[in-house]
């Protein structure tokens, strides 16, 4: 047997503490779990309206979402966050619904653009006054269409707020 | 052939189916009554000097306000002799009826189909005169003037409404209420200790 020595935690991140030596770190496993969902949300490629132009934008070299560890998928299956990028008409809505639904959780819904939030200038029989009234919205990015910085912010926010989740898992069935 | 000249031709031809020609910044539209519009546009097609082969646009307008009328316009084109005349076939409110051209131009189907769903003008002898731009179930036509601009909550398009039901049916089986009913239940055991 040998001699049990007291080892020094050294603390490198506010909650994150690593055994020297060891190679391995002690935290929260809600930090470890965000930490990786936050750093590879995945969006389906799903463009409605104009606002789907500034979304390719965005996912394009110049702004490069890729650098954020956010990869359009062109499944919902393989997708994390859904970015409803446009006018959902009536029409489309089940549609919408179907792709959020296809979806792996966790799950998140970007709501892209003045008509994604509420409608915006089309206040008419046809189109779904925000997209809220049938998705549950994480991060709501106005503008008409929004800039792709604009987007970026939004789904910066998406990060932090997927950071500061606490047990987003779901319970024993 | 310059326009009103084919509109003179269209006059000589049916004069009692010719209820008015009228100009407007160089544009003619002859306005018609409905009763001979497939005699009227099989004449038009095959007729040697005049060989409308081509419907360029086909769509409706909502006259009611001004003189109790829908319009069916009529956009027609010659390939071969090119020249141009707009025929605009009037169809009474009360009675929302016209012939199909469709069997003059196979590509009137869908245009027709789209002046039906949205004006609720009902083309005879059309081969599937269902809605094309709206969902099935809805009920009313948009581009009616009479139609509302936000339809009443009572009114709302089924479909709609059951999607709605459907999203608070399956917002119990998401990771975010099992986030809260989790941390519920971790406040629960903190207060017991």
């Amino acid at each position: 047997m040998g001699e049990v020595n007291q080892v020094e935690l050294v603390e490198i991140e506010k909650g994150v503490k690593m055994i020297p030596g060891a190679n391995a770190f002690i935290m929260a496993l809600d930090k470890l779990v965000n930490w990786g969902r936050a750093g590879s949300v995945w969006p389906a490629t799903f463009g409605l309206a104009c606002c789907a132009i500034e979304m390719m934008d965005a996912g394009a070299s110049y702004h490069d979402l890729d650098r954020f560890g956010m990869i359009f998928r062109a499944s919902p299956r393989q997708s994390d966050a859904l970015v409803v990028a446009g006018t959902v008409s009536k029409k489309m809505a089940p549609v919408v619904r179907r792709v959020y639904d296809q979806m792996p959780e966790p799950r998140y819904v970007v709501a892209m653009g003045s008509c994604a939030c509420s409608g915006g200038v089309f206040n008419s029989y046809a189109v779904v006054q925000g997209c809220d009234e049938f998705l549950p919205v994480d991060v709501y990015v106005p503008g008409c269409p929004p800039r792709p910085e604009a987007l970026m912010e939004g789904l910066m926010r998406l990060q932090d707020k997927i950071m500061g989740e606490h047990w987003r898992w779901s319970r024993w069935r | 052939m310059e326009p009103l000249a084919i509109a003179e031709k269209i006059k000589n031809q049916f004069p009692a189916e010719v209820i008015e020609v009228v100009e407007s910044r160089g544009q003619v539209g002859v306005i018609v009554a409905r009763e001979q519009i497939g005699a009227m546009c099989r004449w038009l097609k095959d007729e040697p000097e005049l060989r409308m082969d081509h419907l360029l646009a086909l769509c409706g307008v909502d006259y009611v306000a001004k003189n109790g009328t829908y319009e069916v316009v009529y956009n027609l084109c010659s390939i071969p002799l090119r020249h141009m005349i707009r025929l605009r076939a009037r169809v009474p409110a009360d009675d929302c009826r016209i012939d199909s051209v469709t069997c003059l131009w196979r590509g009137a189907d869908w245009l027709e189909r789209e002046c039906f769903d949205l004006l609720g003008i009902v083309f005879d002898g059309h081969p599937d005169l269902r809605r094309i731009l709206l969902p099935e179930g809805w009920e009313g036509y948009p581009l009616r003037k009479t139609y509302p601009l936000r339809l009443p909550a009572e009114q709302e398009w089924q479909g709609y409404v059951q999607l709605k039901e459907l999203s608070r049916e399956l917002s119990r089986f998401d990771f975010y209420s099992d986030m809260l009913s989790n941390q519920a239940k971790a406040g629960a055991n903190e207060a017991k200790k």
